[in-house]
């Protein structure tokens, strides 16, 4: 109960924490690391370095008045912002992080992320209609159609990877990448994958449902206090599977690169996954300070004449190499 | 086709090139002044604090003209006029409301004697409103701030105790009207 085996106690409890912690930090991270690209300094009182600069945070959102506008459906008003946490925690329970370090190991580990983080995306649509103002509607019905596009070639772009590890359970899939990791050979599908989880994870420059120079803040304009949040936790809990889903499905997980692992088996894997993780959510960053956010309908054609058909092409052309190779 | 192709791969390029630029930023120099621990360099005509001066012989310059509070576009200051036995004009009370100063420095553009003088000072903030009104015991200064020669009385026509008519520098003696006979 209290070893290193996938879906012990110590397990549980160590993830949980470990990903509650890493995703309060994150905010101070971005905060530091957005600063330095922006010749700034970014938040440097709170705490050594500022790292208590998240803790300042939640006493002040939990301090502050928790407003529930009265022309609001009550209701689904307090339910929204909970359901992304929620769902991007569960999601969590999926991801390999070393041998033997885990909360669960389904054969349908990646369908069961792929359907939760299509569930995150109610957050921000009842958020947007229960707020019952236009802005958040508009933010509610973007954040939909972003979904909902964004869903589909996210999809398809990871079914390479499940063609050439012949599973979808997402240990299988990183113990398959012990030859060579799938972003050799899924290069395509690992572009198109950044961008869709770039846009899932409602991060800039796809922050459209967001896009506070147009819609003010678009699906959580009405929300004040914790339930704020509650939206900024889920965020970034998001931010942080997708930077884990990434090194999982084409950076071969825990698997060291250039044979660099040491000790036993269990501290080099969750290093080396903790770095790819790290680097991915210092690039999702990178992006942010960088590019400019698109318009809703570049988006969308984006989308569906480039990304889509890019991803289909991948597919068929692995199938197709699969297929060869195997008769 | 061709050309759009070559269009769209143009655009992508240029967000790579940007992303690499944005990321070169991650080792330059910041560009913060650390306020608190660090000051900032403020220049001697900066309009901070509001000041009043004294003339190089101690005495108080302001001669309660009145020229600044009328001035004033906030009309935050107040001041009454008196004299002493020498016949020196000076302000019984002279009081600036530094909630309402909007640090103009049209009252130092103003007075006729140098006295009212900004200076560099803005760390002003105060924890209670009333602390803002400052009283002349609170402004005046011992030194002359930024005219170091300048004195009023020296040069004006005014007799006082210990100078009379005519005696101020450059000034002519009174003219006897008696004796400008045709």
């Amino acid at each position: 109960m209290f070893s290193f085996q996938v879906g012990s106690l110590l397990n549980i409890v160590l993830i949980l924490g470990v990903v509650l912690t890493l995703a309060a930090l994150l905010i101070w991270m971005e905060r530091r690391l957005l600063g330095f690209f922006n010749d700034r300094v970014g938040p440097n009182r709170v705490g050594p370095f500022g790292i208590l600069q998240s803790v300042a945070d939640v006493v002040k959102l939990i301090t502050k008045e928790d407003w529930i506008p009265p022309f609001a459906d009550k209701l689904t008003f307090v339910v929204a912002p909970m359901i992304i946490p929620i769902v991007m925690l569960l999601s969590f329970a999926m991801i390999p992080f070393a041998p033997g370090v885990g909360i669960i190991d389904m054969n349908i580990g990646l369908l069961f992320v792929m359907a939760m983080a299509g569930l995150a995306s109610y957050s921000a649509m009842l958020g947007g209609i229960a707020s019952n103002n236009k802005f958040a509607l508009l933010g509610g019905l973007r954040a939909a159609g972003q979904m909902i596009s964004y869903e589909v070639f996210m999809g398809v772009s990871i079914l390479g990877v499940v063609i050439l590890s012949d599973s979808f359970s997402l240990r299988g899939i990183v113990e398959a990448q012990e030859d060579g990791w799938y972003v050799i050979p899924q290069f395509i599908g690992f572009i198109v994958f950044m961008v869709a989880a770039l846009a899932e994870s409602h991060r800039w420059p796809f922050d459209l449902p967001e896009g506070e120079a147009e819609i003010i803040s678009g699906f959580n304009t009405e929300y004040s206090g914790m339930k704020f949040g509650l939206f900024f936790v889920g965020e970034y809990i998001g931010m942080l599977l997708m930077a884990c889903l990434i090194p999982v499905l084409f950076f071969g997980g825990w698997h060291a690169p250039f044979g660099l692992e040491f000790g036993n088996e269990i501290i080099s894997g969750v290093f080396w996954m903790g770095a790819k993780t790290m680097t991915f959510v210092c690039f999702f960053i990178l992006v942010r300070a960088a590019l400019a956010r698109p318009r809703y309908d570049q988006l969308m054609s984006y989308g569906w004449l480039v990304m889509l058909p890019l991803s289909l092409l991948n597919l068929l052309i692995t199938g197709a190499i699969v297929l060869i190779q195997g008769s | 086709m061709l050309k759009i192709f070559l269009h769209q791969l143009n655009i992508i390029w240029s967000q790579i090139v940007s992303l690499w630029l944005v990321f070169l930023h991650l080792f330059h120099k910041s560009d913060t002044v650390e306020y608190p621990e660090v000051k900032p360099h403020m220049f001697p005509r900066w309009r901070g604090r509001i000041i009043l001066t004294r003339d190089p012989d101690g005495e108080e310059r302001c001669v309660a003209c009145n020229l600044c509070a009328v001035a004033c576009p906030v009309d935050c200051i107040a001041l009454q006029k008196t004299e002493d036995e020498d016949g020196r004009w000076y302000p019984e009370f002279f009081r600036i409301n530094f909630s309402r100063c909007i640090m103009c420095g049209f009252c130092e553009e103003a007075c006729p004697t140098h006295a009212i003088q900004l200076t560099p000072d803005f760390e002003m903030a105060e924890y209670v409103r009333q602390d803002m009104v400052w009283e002349k015991e609170h402004m005046l200064i011992d030194g002359t701030g930024k005219y170091h020669d300048y004195n009023f009385y020296k040069v004006a026509g005014k007799a006082i105790g210990g100078k009379g008519k005519g005696e101020a520098l450059d000034e002519l003696p009174p003219t006897d009207r008696r004796s400008l006979m045709p």
